[in-house]
């Protein structure tokens, strides 16, 4: 018996039941369509809710001068002088594991813009200060790199600030403002954030280049932190390692020193995010079990009634001089056939629907080659094997039973 | 006399239903020689259908020989034997078995398809000429459900022909069809003798024994008559002598 002749044998008998081909067919497109697409609504669901996670910016890092006690008198890390601009720039440089690096310095005044004045709180940062918090700004630009030079005096003003200042409306870019005595103009306005979970209003804020605080505000060397974001959350460890180790050289610490400053990170959001993650992570394979299952089952029963109903035309081929293997090749190319296609138009239309489900519903969505690959593998298999099964048990059938069979 | 194509010699075919065990043949034998039409006649429960089964190979005898075109068959595998009937024997059904929603001449070239020793091409025109020689020229490319019954039957006829075997079978060939188109069907199994075919037509029609040149009656696994037919009547005759259908 030659592979050639099976294989027209298997394929004249699909193309003259194209309709038993075809439904057993949709079994296995609907098996790995919908678990493909249950998989990219999970994913999406698990990708949008860890943005929204990492937003609230979980893998902030916030270094402070600390921990210097002087005499047994722990002193208060405001008043240290431990963290220099030296400090910024090497974290800058030579941190491994950190996408933005900002110094921090602040300053509480009172901001007076015509007739109207209302408290606030400075702060002197660098542009990488808004990717840290997640800050962006809707009406004008960013101070640059030369306002920080020439410690300009700019202004970004948060929604707040703006309402307190202008209560009557009006364009509050260009205008000049005082913070205590000092003018400075004001050239972009944050788009509003809202109340913290700790009930702090986000948009009373005023940002403005580092060096201009530090010099013609506080007058001051040295920095009262350094806020940096890690690569991802998952690096805010090995971020803050590196950290130390930069910081521990520049402040020339000796071995048993115990550190001049303290690293803190987003621990409860990081842990959330965790939590989070690990919670999407059992829904989603949850989901792609039973999907899986449902759909292994519907293409197990429709192979197995498709071949159990052929036993009659196997008792006969054996008749007419099929052996056993002649058999099994020919229900195991069919059911190959009939399999890998549908899986193939199955990944297609999972693939399809998914994106309709992003255009037309607004869900976010994720296709993952692995879930791709796994429903594809698992349906196929399932239904070649159930192809196989039933062929194999009636092959092994005396004709004269399967010829017979009822 | 003619090259023995059937040599029973004292077949026995035991069952094991459950804790009996049924003796289905009790020490047959009869030797068909290349050119005969044989009826093997008997009711039901009489061994014919066992009978049958170890004539085509699809069963083998408990004990005894048989001799299939001079081959030992008793001692086969089952691929052998699949060989063998691939070769050797050409089956006709009661229910035809043709393969659903498929054309005549595929139906036909199955046996075929199953011996790579012959090409495409070769399948194709021998599939045609068994159909000619049914008298289904005209009916190539029909497709199984759009036949009748008597049509169906002379496809299942040409498929056994195809693989131009030692023997045919035939199990109540005219089982399932009316008096015209079973004498129809007996007229080709008539004209295939008279080409020198050798035939095994089991029934349990004693009607159909007057056409055939050989009678074997089986009875409780034993022959009970083994006779030949000196007066072989023309199914042809009997076709004719049928009254006209009355056509609507």
């Amino acid at each position: 018996m030659n592979g050639t002749n099976l294989f027209k044998i298997a394929l004249r008998a699909l193309s003259n039941n194209k309709m038993r081909a075809f439904l057993t067919m949709l079994g296995i497109i609907i098996g790995v369509a919908s678990v493909i697409t249950m998989l990219a609504i999970g994913q999406g669901s698990k990708k949008s809710i860890q943005a929204q996670i990492a937003e609230m910016g979980s893998n902030m890092i916030m270094i402070h001068p600390g921990a210097d006690m002087r005499g047994g008198v722990r002193q208060d890390p405001s008043a240290m002088q431990t963290l220099k601009l030296e400090d910024f720039y090497n974290i800058r440089d030579e941190g491994k594991y950190i996408s933005a690096v900002s110094p921090s310095v602040n300053s509480s005044g009172q901001l007076i813009y015509g007739a109207n004045n209302a408290p606030s709180t400075i702060y002197g940062v660098s542009q990488d200060y808004l990717t840290i918090r997640q800050l962006s700004v809707e009406d004008g630009e960013m101070f640059t790199d030369q306002d920080i030079q020439t410690s300009a005096k700019v202004c970004i003003v948060g929604k707040t600030v703006v309402d307190n200042l202008f209560p009557n409306g009006g364009d509050p870019i260009g205008k000049v403002i005082r913070f205590n005595s000092i003018p400075f103009r004001i050239i972009g306005v944050l788009k509003s954030k809202g109340y913290n979970s700790m009930g702090m209003d986000q948009d009373d804020v005023i940002l403005a280049p580092y060096t201009t605080i530090m010099k013609r505000i506080l007058a001051v060397t040295y920095l009262q932190g350094i806020n940096c974001s890690a690569i991802t959350e998952d690096m805010t460890d090995q971020a803050i390692e590196d950290i130390t180790s930069i910081l521990r050289r520049n402040h020339k610490l000796k071995e048993d020193a115990t550190d001049d400053f303290t690293i803190r990170s987003q621990q409860e959001l990081s842990s959330m995010m965790n939590s989070t993650t690990d919670l999407m992570t059992i829904l989603l394979a949850c989901i792609a079990g039973i999907s899986l299952v449902v759909g292994g089952i519907g293409i197990m029963n429709i192979m197995y009634v498709s071949v159990t109903e052929r036993t009659r035309e196997i008792g006969l081929r054996m008749s007419v001089g099929a052996r056993s293997i002649d058999i099994l090749s020919q229900f195991l190319i069919e059911a190959i056939l009939i399999s890998v296609t549908g899986g193939i138009i199955g990944v297609i239309i999972g693939v399809g629907a998914s994106f309709i489900v992003k255009y037309v519903a607004h869900w976010p969505i994720f296709i993952q080659s692995w879930s791709v690959m796994l429903s594809f593998v698992v349906c196929t298999v399932t239904g070649i094997f159930f192809g196989w099964y039933p062929a194999k048990k009636a092959a092994a059938l005396d004709p004269i039973e399967a010829i017979r069979y009822e | 006399m003619s090259k023995a194509i059937i040599e029973l010699k004292n077949i026995k075919r035991n069952f094991k239903v459950g804790d009996e065990i049924v003796h289905a043949l009790r020490g047959v034998s009869f030797t068909i020689h290349e050119g005969e039409f044989v009826t093997i006649m008997g009711t039901s429960g009489s061994g014919k259908s066992t009978l049958l089964n170890l004539l085509g190979c699809l069963d083998t005898p408990t004990s005894g020989e048989y001799f299939l075109d001079g081959v030992s068959v008793r001692t086969m595998g089952k691929n052998e034997r699949a060989r063998l009937r691939n070769h050797k024997i050409g089956f006709v059904f009661q229910s035809y078995n043709l393969l659903a929603k498929t054309t005549a001449v595929e139906n036909v070239e199955l046996p075929l398809m199953y011996n790579a020793r012959i090409s495409a091409a070769e399948r194709k025109e021998h599939a045609i000429n068994a159909l000619i020689a049914v008298g289904l020229g005209d009916r190539l490319m029909h497709k199984s459900n759009q036949m009748s019954g008597g049509q169906m039957q002379r496809v299942a006829i040409a498929r056994a022909l195809v693989n131009d075997p030692a023997v045919i079978l035939a199990d109540e060939a005219t089982g399932n069809l009316d008096t015209r188109t079973s004498f129809e069907i007996l007229v080709l199994f008539q004209k295939l003798h008279a080409e020198g075919r050798t035939i095994i037509f089991v029934t349990h029609n004693p009607e159909i024994a007057q056409y055939s040149s050989r009678n074997i009656v089986l009875r409780d696994g034993q022959i009970k008559e083994d006779k030949v037919n000196e007066n072989i009547l023309s199914a042809a005759e009997a076709l004719a002598a049928l009254p006209v259908p009355i056509e609507d």
